[in-house]
């Protein structure tokens, strides 16, 4: 099979590096006969995670066949290649919905099992690998096993959330939700400042199944951290109205046909536009219907919108802190980024529930901030490492799908169980066959900084 | 049972493509390959997408000898075969043209395989008096080039073959079309070197599905093509053999 070398990235467009690309079509060709091997889906993580500088890249795009699908049970087995907007097209139809889904839906099922992705649901339902009921696991050594939560849990929880670095991820089955339409039931709370965002979001009268919070990030002073509150849930019989059209759903998706100039965006445009966006979401006041593609996905109807951070990138700067000091740590993390004036396009506040079995899973009980950073100049990079001092102060951690530039030592801080999960890693893939450029970047099989190897 | 379409070759990605735009039609498949897991696999995606009836089975290009006993199980699976998509086909590598051991396998693919399996489709559609044949070759059958004269040679018997099958055909109310797609964006092509407007396997099979709506005998997938190849087969043979292409 031949193979294409190409300057590549993640979806924050930095870094670029250069790596081998292949492409198989066939399952049998999932192969893990190379050193320094990653799987990559539809490249949606944001920085190197789906990057191997002078390694190869396996793309799962084109091993993504539908195997089965229960109707009545609601359970699905696909390959890993899939997206869940292919999966959403066959099952939203038949009254079933993902149990937990990103903000993006053309992201591979097998992406989502490796990041042990989160929605707006977290705090009810968990993450994506609590609704899995097995992975098909293509080990260093050739062999395919199946691992189930009840099955070689050990090599099952290793590999939720594990970044593809136990094997390549072949084939998923999933449980889905019911839904009685594929309309969402959405209701807008509008607050002044942080405070008041946290007592909406942690007041059981407010939230929803879904709930997420937009934040200013512009905003300063005693408005620092005002936002809509946005929750929702699948509508219901009674809410269903028939003859209701979904007003998102026939629109052409629009693309961002180039880079945009970095200037575009700066911290004039994104106030103006800020200021705009809660008076107009902050207007709806009483609850409305909404397709679900418009609620769970509004980026998807712009296609690239990435180009919009100009041609060197940005980076997503994702968080969780701790239930007990959220308030505080987020109050600071957005004290930080207001000081220095950097303009965040997207500021994003959600609630977790519990950690789950996931050893290297992201989640944790508390609150989750997401801010989407252009990179201007190195001086980003010295405020990402402030917030990741406050991050880490709080006892919280960075989304390893979203990171382009952790180090290695913040990551064993923010990650307890790493070394419970680089002994399962070891015992599947003792020669470190399975590598990224992000895996290398946290030293994850290392010795001295990644911990030791066996 | 809705009308049925006979897949051969269906595990490369023009096929599964095109296998894809049929089901959304509505139309039933049966699937025909060597890779009896890929089969399977594509026959589930296809049957859950599209909600259609899918059959598969073992076809081997290559094994002349059991193509009539390979047509009539297809048939009895399912009798409303209206249509055949001979999709297989085999590129080679640069070795056809030194070694004839390799070359031998892309014509016998290529060529002597289609040959086979399209007379026994012709020898069923012909006293239906309807059904269509579609073959898909190549713009590397156009004119032999010095890259891959082997597999240009076979995909070129094999437009000359459908043409005459076409004439043979023509009375008795059975569509034949042969497709020549340029590069498209498939396992075959992936990461060579040198290629130009490459299309999409998808946008490729939406098309000979819709080829089957139109009265085009010849069509070259996307259209453009046509224009390239009559330019291509224009150069002058004194100019074309001093040329690297």
């Amino acid at each position: 099979m031949h193979t294409l070398i190409t300057p590549l990235s993640g979806w924050g467009r930095y870094p670029v590096q250069t790596c081998e690309l292949e492409r198989p079509e066939r399952y049998a060709d999932l192969r893990s006969d190379v050193a320094r091997l990653i799987a990559r889906g539809q490249g949606r993580s944001y920085g190197d995670a789906a990057l191997n500088e002078n390694g190869r890249v396996l793309l799962t795009e084109r091993v993504n066949r539908l195997l089965e699908f229960d109707m009545q049970k609601g359970i699905l087995r696909a390959e890993a290649g899939m997206t869940l907007a292919e999966i959403l097209e066959v099952i939203v139809p038949r009254g079933w919905f993902l149990p937990v889904t990103p903000g993006t839906r053309f992201v591979s099922l097998g992406g989502c099992v490796a990041a042990d992705v989160h929605g707006k649901n977290h705090h009810h339902d968990g993450s994506f690998g609590d609704h899995v009921l097995g992975i098909e696991l293509i080990l260093a050594d050739g062999s395919h096993v199946m691992c189930t939560p009840a099955e070689k849990p050990e090599l099952f929880w290793a590999t939720v959330g594990g970044m593809g670095l136990t094997g390549i991820i072949g084939e998923v089955k999933l449980k889905l939700i019911p839904i009685f339409s594929d309309y969402v039931q959405v209701r807008h709370h509008v607050a002044d400042n942080l405070e008041q965002l946290f007592r909406l979001m942690q007041d059981s009268a407010f939230d929803d199944r879904y709930t997420v919070a937009w934040i200013d990030s512009m905003a300063r002073g005693a408005q620092l951290g005002r936002g809509i509150a946005m929750c929702g849930h699948h509508a219901t019989e009674e809410e269903f109205r028939p003859g209701f059209r979904n007003p998102g759903k026939p629109k052409r998706s629009r693309s961002i046909p180039f880079n945009f100039p970095a200037l575009m965006l700066n911290p004039m445009s994104i106030s103006a536009f800020n200021a705009l966006y809660y008076r107009r979401a902050g207007g709806k006041r009483e609850p409305f219907l909404s397709g679900y593609a418009p609620y769970f996905y509004p980026l998807d109807a712009i296609g690239n919108w990435n180009r919009m951070y100009g041609k060197r990138g940005f980076v997503q700067y994702q968080c969780v802190i701790p239930e007990a000091a959220a308030f505080e740590g987020i109050k600071r993390l957005l004290q930080e980024l207001s000081d220095s004036r950097r303009p965040s396009f997207l500021a994003v506040l959600k609630r977790f529930g519990a950690q789950g079995k996931g050893l290297l899973s992201f989640p944790m009980a508390g609150y989750t901030l997401a801010l989407d950073m252009p990179i201007r100049d190195e001086g980003l990079f010295t405020l990402l490492n402030k917030l990741d001092e406050v991050v880490l102060q709080y006892g919280g951690r960075v989304y390893l799908a979203k990171d382009a530039r952790l180090s290695a030592e913040s990551f064993r801080a923010m990650y307890p169980r790493y070394d419970e999960w680089l002994k399962i890693k070891n015992s599947v893939d003792p020669q470190n066959r399975f590598s990224s450029s992000l895996s290398r970047r946290l030293g994850v099989g290392q010795i001295g900084i990644g911990g030791t190897r066996e | 049972m809705s009308e049925a379409v006979l897949i051969l070759g269906a595990t490369s990605a023009i096929a599964r493509a095109t296998a894809n735009a049929f089901a959304a039609r509505g139309n039933a498949l049966y699937l025909a390959s060597r890779d009896a897991d890929e089969l399977r696999r594509i026959a589930a995606d296809i049957h859950l997408r599209y909600g259609v009836e899918v059959h598969h089975g073992l076809f081997d290009a290559e094994a002349t000898d059991s193509h009539g006993a390979f047509l009539k199980s297809v048939v009895t699976a399912m009798p409303k075969i209206s249509g055949v998509v001979l999709a297989f086909g085999y590129l080679g590598d640069q070795q056809a043209a030194r070694d004839f051991s390799v070359g031998a396998k892309v014509i016998a693919a290529n060529f002597t395989g289609a040959a086979s399996i399209l007379s026994h489709c012709a020898n069923y559609f012909e006293p239906m008096k309807s059904g269509f044949i579609i073959g898909i070759s190549s713009v590397a059958g156009d004119r032999g080039r010095q890259s891959n004269y082997v597999y240009g040679a076979a995909k070129g018997a094999l437009s000359l073959y459908l043409q005459g099958l076409r004439n043979r055909l023509h009375p008795s109310g059975v569509r034949v079309i042969t497709v020549k797609p340029g590069f498209v964006d498939t396992a075959m092509t992936y990461g060579l070197p040198g290629l130009f407007l490459v299309a999409s396997p998808q946008a490729i099979g939406e098309r000979i599905v819709h080829a089957l709506g139109k009265s085009a005998d010849v069509v070259y997938l996307p259209w453009f093509w046509r224009y390239i190849m009559q330019i291509i087969r224009h150069i002058p043979e004194p100019i074309f053999k001093r040329m690297k292409l």
